[in-house]
């Protein structure tokens, strides 16, 4: 009951930080899921085209996954500096494994028929792959997207470490003081429903897309 | 209009999965290309549009090299169909049927005025067209699918087992609708199969394939008649074979000319004098022209006996009839397939010819039984 209204009062006291802290944090997440989908999605296709391709680039960005957050941080901190900048690189590179790997399942698994039709009725290969192929694995690529951003979300509260500010800061904050778990929670909540937040969204966006429930969408 | 000159494919180094392929179809021909699996026939089909390159050879439509022009260009003025469908999940009925109108940048009115156009074709409503494939049936879906092949007016459709995923009874209905239509619309059609009945039903000329070489081309008629060579033998069934008899192929030939009919407008008691008359127990119903209304049977007339009094009251008007150049073998399947009990046969401006029974068919029985059988002594005192 104590922390409760020790949180309470924090978030009364703090209300405009604690906003400004949330918008922050979700810009830092989703302009890592942006860029990343920007340069993964077309790498996707790319290697879906030309399969030789893909052990090659699906085992760099597997790689990337498994440097710890920190140490990614760390040395991006060495080449880069302090700051906002360094953050949102190193979630771009978290986020480029679900984009890739969703974008080149989802393309490689348009059926085979369809192209063929498509190809026999005359489209380019421009447009098979904007008449057919992307429209069809629109649902598993937002899947991928929706993977990247919560993924991101949780990476972003350690931003903090390298001055990149967010809800991570309140966290830290929380952990450097005794008694702090009021503060700490103040910073941890909205983290969790941010993210579960963008997980819901996205799960919508992507039912809503998949070529299946077309029908319901009218 | 399309030519096959020498036309080879080769994969690998080795294997010639087509072997120097000559070949002329003309406009307007419904060719079926037969075989067992892997005797090259998809092959040879895939290759008029590009799907699949020929190595060696030329293949001619309306005398231009098809490897002469673009490939995309080529693809959309020849239609194609497949087993698989392939209509697009994503795009509704009217986006999948004017898909190659749109390739070819049609404006969206003309595009729905084609689409509305198409949809009356195979006598489904209007409202189809704002629905997605997945909420039609298979027969629909293919129909769609056949459609889309039509809309842009291809001279020329390609079709690889269209009707192969179907239930047969779908499959019957369609193949009919389908020959009816390109008959209509006067399409070059390739069409390969390894339904032997399918291609004896459809095509103007059957090409036997084997091995990627072509064992026989010909009509049905004269497939089913001389077989060229045991292949081809084994490969119709010796079933197929005794049911055709030289010379005698179409229902005209066979028909009864003075089929038992009654004018519309007379009475009832006339009718059943009639029947008692000509021991019948229904009469076919003709107007003053001899056009064929439909028919009354015994028992319509039991029913309706106190409360009409002329025919035209209760002629039942929805009935089966044949033009005089069906093909026997076609008619009669169809009647042993709904039970009917006689087709009558009328002209294009459906005045009545004549009819066949199911005695027809016993003489017809008789005939290719006995009548076979002189015909071979005959030869043997010759020799």
């Amino acid at each position: 009951m104590d922390i409760l209204t020790k949180l309470m009062n924090y978030y009364s006291q703090n209300a405009a930080y604690v906003w400004a802290e949330i918008y922050r944090h979700f810009l830092m997440s989703a302009y890592g899921v942006l860029f990343a989908a920007i340069i993964g999605i077309p790498i996707g296709i790319l290697i879906a085209k030309y399969s030789r391709l893909s052990p090659w680039v699906m085992s760099l960005v597997n790689v990337i996954q498994t440097i710890p957050a920190l140490a990614m941080l760390a040395v991006l901190m060495l080449v880069m500096g302090l700051g906002t900048n360094t953050l949102v690189l190193s979630l771009f590179l978290y986020s480029l494994l679900p984009i890739v790997k969703n974008t080149y399942t989802g393309i490689t698994e348009v059926d085979r028929t369809l192209l063929e039709a498509g190809h026999a009725m005359g489209m380019t290969r421009m447009q098979v792959l904007k008449m057919v192929e992307l429209p069809l694995s629109l649902s598993v690529i937002m899947a991928g997207l929706r993977t990247a951003l919560v993924i991101a979300i949780g990476i972003a509260t350690i931003g903090t470490f390298i001055g990149a500010g967010g809800l991570g800061d309140i966290i830290v904050r929380g952990t450097n003081i005794s008694n702090g778990t009021a503060i700490i929670l103040a910073g941890a909540i909205p983290t969790a429903l941010m993210a579960v937040l963008a997980d819901f969204l996205m799960g919508w966006l992507e039912r809503a897309l998949s070529p299946a429930n077309h029908k319901h969408l009218r | 209009m399309l030519t096959f000159k020498n036309v080879s494919k080769v994969y690998g180094k080795t294997k010639k999965a087509v072997n120097s392929l000559n070949l002329n179809i003309n406009k307007g021909e419904f060719i079926c290309i037969i075989g067992p699996s892997g005797c090259g026939k998809t092959t040879t089909m895939k290759m008029i549009n590009r799907l699949i390159e020929p190595s060696e050879g030329h293949i001619l439509i309306e005398g231009k090299d098809i490897m002469d022009q673009p490939k995309v260009k080529l693809r959309r003025d020849i239609g194609y169909v497949i087993q698989q469908i392939g209509l697009f999940p994503h795009m509704t009925i009217g986006e999948n049927i004017t898909l190659v109108p749109k390739l070819l940048q049609w404006p969206k009115e003309k595009r729905k005025a084609r689409a509305e156009e198409l949809i009356e074709l195979v006598h489904l409503s209007k409202d189809y067209l704002d629905r997605y494939p997945q909420e039609l049936s298979g027969g629909q879906q293919q129909r769609i699918g056949v459609l889309r092949a039509l809309a842009s007016n291809p001279p020329l459709i390609l079709m690889d087992e269209p009707f192969g995923a179907l239930d047969p009874i779908t499959r019957d209905g369609l193949q009919e609708e389908f020959k009816d239509l390109q008959q209509r619309l006067g399409k070059t059609i390739v069409f390969v199969t390894h339904d032997m009945d399918e291609a004896i039903k459809l095509a103007d000329r059957i090409v036997i394939m084997r091995d990627g070489e072509i064992v026989q081309v010909d009509t049905p008629d004269e497939i089913l008649r001389n077989p060229a060579n045991e292949f081809v033998e084994n490969f119709i069934g010796k079933d197929r074979l005794i049911q055709t008899k030289p010379g005698v192929t179409k229902v005209g030939q066979i028909m009864n000319k003075v089929p038992a009919t009654i004018h519309k407008e007379e009475t009832l008691s006339t009718a059943i004098k009639q029947m008692k008359e000509k021991r019948v127990d229904s009469l076919l119903v003709i107007d003053h022209e001899h056009h064929l209304e439909g028919y009354i049977d015994v028992e319509d007339i039991e029913q309706n006996r106190k409360k009409s009094t002329t025919v035209s009251e209760i002629v039942e008007t929805e009935l089966y009839k044949v033009k005089e150049n069906s093909l026997i073998r076609d008619t009669i399947q169809k009647m042993l397939k709904r039970h009917t009990k006689y087709v009558p046969v009328v002209d294009e401006n459906n005045k009545l010819k004549g009819i066949v029974t199911r005695a027809t068919l016993a003489d017809l029985v008789y005939d290719s039984i006995w009548g076979e059988e002189e015909s071979e002594e005959e030869l043997t005192t010759l020799q």
